[in-house]
Formats: structure tokens, C-alpha cells, sequence
């Protein structure tokens, strides 16, 4: 226990580099994989059968596979014609990931609001771009939160597999600190905890926001 | 006197749902400041007709003409009609999301490009004239159906349109918060607008309508103004319809 404390007191700066590189990736290919997501999701809920296979055939390749072979076939496989950097490679992947995830959550929460909101703009002479901003998409993102912050968790946690191309982020910064030491358990116990606490911030904030959207509840 | 306006005009109007003919050959007159109430049973296509007017509903064929142009679905930019009629929903359908006046400004200012300055001073005054004038930044939530129904119509009456759609919108209050709506209605139809009413509410459609249209299983079975359709029913069905919700 003791060691422990020594060991994760000790490691601050190289795990705060870690922290640093893993809030990047995740914030990077978040921001990526919710454009992805609405993007699919306009797809998805278009009424146009073409562009709905599209979308299928997306989230049936990206749900498909698992998220470590998609980095490695980004990284190594688009290296053969050009080199792209790790960072991009998995923050690419990452964002692709989500994106279909994501895509599921918002058509849902889209097709969830009730049909008269959506009459209602029409009736007012809103086209249809004007109500799917306005009125249906603010109140599918509320419904959405919840959902989205979840899959935000899960996407932060997924950054780990960066390590795998040799990106150095928390838990690169573990593994080889383990490894340089032969001594790895309380590196993977201080890498936890560099998690948890990234987690529970971010569950404290989704909450902040869920209770700043109901007021019009 | 002269020939008022012809506002709405619908010629050998048909509509289909799948296998389910709804609406038959239906023949629709609408003058400048006519109020038309619409009655009959549910199912008799009378809701279906409302929302063929501000094209919620596609006919399948017939005329739709509003303001005297001939308006089709694939040839006329549909926003820009409904800029002009107005429609009040059975449940309301305010956007939950806004505030009471977030409601009423929303269309003027991204529809019609007004500035939010005058779109809420004119929002206010609407509000004001439907008794709200003390609920600007309230969420609808917070509001009784009725009120949520006269935010409604403030908000199509925000649009400055020159017909406006009603369907069936005391339908979902409760009995006690009828009469609030139906007088606001009164009052617009007094002040001159040109309202097509679908309604159970007899007694508004005798005493606010000029005329009284009775539909039955999608056909326009008797029109005639209000005394002759409640007083002296030509037609049988008619009668018998009375007869039930009498």
C-alpha cells in the first residue's frame, strides 16, 4: 500500500503527460465522432433509400469490428500508401467508432419527439432545415445527454487501445512504467484512478447539464 | 355591398389513406372573413380536409386554391403558403423547449427575418391579447391546456396570417378550460379573421360561425348557415347526427 502511494506520488508528471495526450485524443475524436454521428443519423431518418444503406452499412462495419483492428488497419494499412501519425490514426478510429454509436443514439432521441412538434414548425412556414434546428434537434439532444455522456465514458476509456500504435497516454505511460520497473500492478492501480476521477468529472458534469436543460421541464 | 374575397377554394378535393378513401369530391368555399365551422363525427374526414388547406396532408386530387393561386404540393414552395395560414393543433404542440414568447418569436424572426426587438414587442402584444401578458418567460409546462392553447394561437397569429386553421382545438382541455379558448376564438372572428373551425362544441359553431359545414364518412353532406343547419336540417343525416349530440 504503502509502495503504492510512493509509486503514484512519484509519478505524477509522466502520468499528467498521459493525462494530457489521453484528454486530447478523447476531446479530439469526440468532437469528430458527434459530426460523424449527426451526419449518419440526417442519413438514417432522410426517407431516401440510398443514402439509408449508407449509413446501415456504416454502422454494420464500424459495430462490427472490433475498434482495435479498425486503429490497426488505419495505422499500418493506410501507412502502406501514407504515412498518417499515430495520434491521428487513433483519434481517427476512435471518432469513426463513436460516430456510429453516437449516430444511434441521436437518430433515436430525433425519432422520439413527438410528430406534432415537428407539424407545428411546418405550420409556421419552417422548412425543414429550420425545424430540425430549431425545434426537433434541441430537443433530441436533451433527450440524448444521458445516452451521449455514456458513450463519451466508454470513448475515453477506448483511448487506452492508442497505446497499442505507441501513443503514449495514460495508459501507454502505465504500461511502460510497469515494464521499465518489472513492477507493474501499482502503475495499473495509479492509471485506475487517473480514469475513475476523468470519469466522475465528466459524470458530475453530464448531471450539471441534465439539471441546467430540465428548467423547462 | 360588394363580393368579398375568396380566401380558400377547394374543387373535387380527394384523399386516400392506403385502401381508406377519407375525403370525396369535397367542394370548399371560404370568403374573407367567413368563419366555417366544421362538424360530424370523428372519422368523418373533417380533420383530414383542415390539414389538405395548409398542406400537412398531400391531396390526391382536386384544387386547393388559396388567396386565388392554385397551390400544388410539388410546383409551390409550400413554407411560403403556410406563412399565410395559420393552424392551431388539437394537443397544442407548443416547442417545449422555448419559453412562452420563445414560442410566439420563434417563426417571425427565423421565417420572416424579423429583428427580435419587434418580434417581441409584437409577441407581447399577441400574448397580452390572449391573456397571457404575465407568462412571457414561463415554459409551456408550467401552463394549464387552455393557456397553452391560446399561446398556440398567438403563435400562429405571430405569422400576421390571413387564414387561420383550428382543429379540433378544445378537444384535449378539460371542461372547464373550454370556454377561455372558444372566447378568445370568438374574438378573432369578431375582429375580421377568415377561421376554418373543425369542432365538437356546438354551441360555438352556432353562435361564431357563418356558416356550419356537416361531414359525414368524407362527404360534405349539408352547408348552410348556422340556424338552418341547427333549426332546419335539409338532410336526414344531418338530423340524425344533431339528434346524437344533443
Amino acid at each position: 500500500m504503502v509502495e503504492f502511494f510512493d509509486i503514484f506520488i512519484g509519478s505524477t508528471d509522466v502520468f499528467i503527460e498521459g493525462l494530457w495526450l489521453t484528454l486530447r485524443l478523447s476531446v479530439v475524436s469526440l468532437l469528430i465522432a458527434i459530426v460523424i454521428g449527426l451526419f449518419i443519423a440526417m442519413l438514417k431518418i432522410s426517407n431516401i433509400k440510398i443514402l439509408e444503406w449508407i449509413a446501415d452499412g456504416y454502422i454494420w462495419i464500424v459495430r462490427g469490428t472490433p475498434l482495435i483492428v479498425q486503429i490497426f488497419i488505419l495505422y499500418y494499412g493506410l501507412a502502406e500508401v501514407w504515412l498518417i501519425p499515430s495520434f491521428w490514426a487513433a483519434g481517427i478510429g476512435l471518432a469513426f467508432h463513436s460516430g456510429a454509436y453516437i449516430a444511434e443514439i441521436i437518430r433515436g432521441s430525433i425519432q422520439s419527439i413527438a410528430k406534432g412538434q415537428r407539424e407545428a414548425a411546418r405550420s409556421l412556414g419552417m422548412n425543414r432545415s429550420l425545424t430540425m434546428r430549431r425545434i426537433i434537434l434541441p430537443q433530441a439532444f436533451r433527450r440524448a445527454v444521458p445516452a451521449l455522456g455514456n458513450q463519451f465514458i466508454i470513448g475515453i476509456k477506448d483511448s487506452s487501445l492508442a497505446s497499442f500504435i505507441g501513443l503514449q497516454e495514460l495508459f501507454g505511460v502505465s504500461n511502460t512504467m510497469g515494464s521499465n520497473s518489472f513492477n507493474y500492478l501499482p502503475y495499473f492501480f495509479t492509471v485506475a484512478v487517473y480514469y475513475l476521477v476523468i470519469v466522475l468529472i465528466l459524470t458530475i458534469g453530464v448531471n450539471m447539464l441534465e439539471k441546467k436543460l430540465a428548467v423547462s421541464d | 355591398m360588394t363580393e368579398s374575397k375568396e380566401m380558400v377554394r377547394v374543387e373535387k378535393l380527394n384523399k386516400s389513406f392506403g385502401d381508406l378513401h377519407v375525403l370525396y369530391d369535397i367542394d370548399l368555399e371560404v370568403k374573407e372573413s367567413d368563419v366555417v365551422v366544421l362538424i360530424g363525427a370523428s372519422g368523418s374526414g373533417k380533420s383530414t380536409l383542415l390539414r389538405c388547406l395548409n398542406f400537412l396532408e398531400i391531396k390526391d386530387d382536386g384544387k386547393i386554391i388559396i388567396e386565388g393561386e392554385q397551390v400544388e404540393a410539388d410546383t409551390h414552395d409550400l413554407n411560403k403558403v403556410r406563412q399565410n395560414v395559420g393552424m392551431v393543433f388539437q394537443h397544442f404542440n407548443l416547442f417545449p423547449h422555448k419559453t412562452v414568447l420563445g414560442n410566439v418569436i420563434e417563426a417571425p424572426m427565423q421565417v420572416k427575418g424579423i429583428s427580435k426587438k419587434e418580434a417581441v414587442k409584437e409577441g407581447k402584444r399577441l400574448l397580452d391579447k390572449v391573456g397571457l401578458g404575465d407568462k412571457y418567460n414561463v415554459y409551456p409546462s408550467r401552463l394549464s391546456g387552455g393557456q397553452k392553447q391560446r399561446v398556440a394561437i398567438a403563435r400562429a397569429l405571430a405569422m400576421q396570417p390571413d387564414i387561420m386553421l383550428f382543429d379540433e382545438p378544445t378537444s384535449a382541455l378539460d371542461p372547464e378550460l373550454v370556454g377561455e379558448v372558444l372566447e378568445t376564438m370568438k374574438e378573432l372572428g369578431n375582429e375580421g379573421m377568415t377561421m376554418v373551425v373543425v369542432t365538437h362544441e356546438m354551441g360555438f359553431a352556432r353562435e361564431v360561425g357563418d356558416w356550419v359545414i356537416y361531414m359525414d364518412e368524407g362527404k360534405i353532406i349539408e352547408v348552410g348557415p348556422p340556424d338552418q343547419i341547427f333549426d332546419h336540417p335539409k338532410e336526414e343525416r344531418t338530423k340524425a347526427f344533431l339528434d346524437s349530440v344533443f
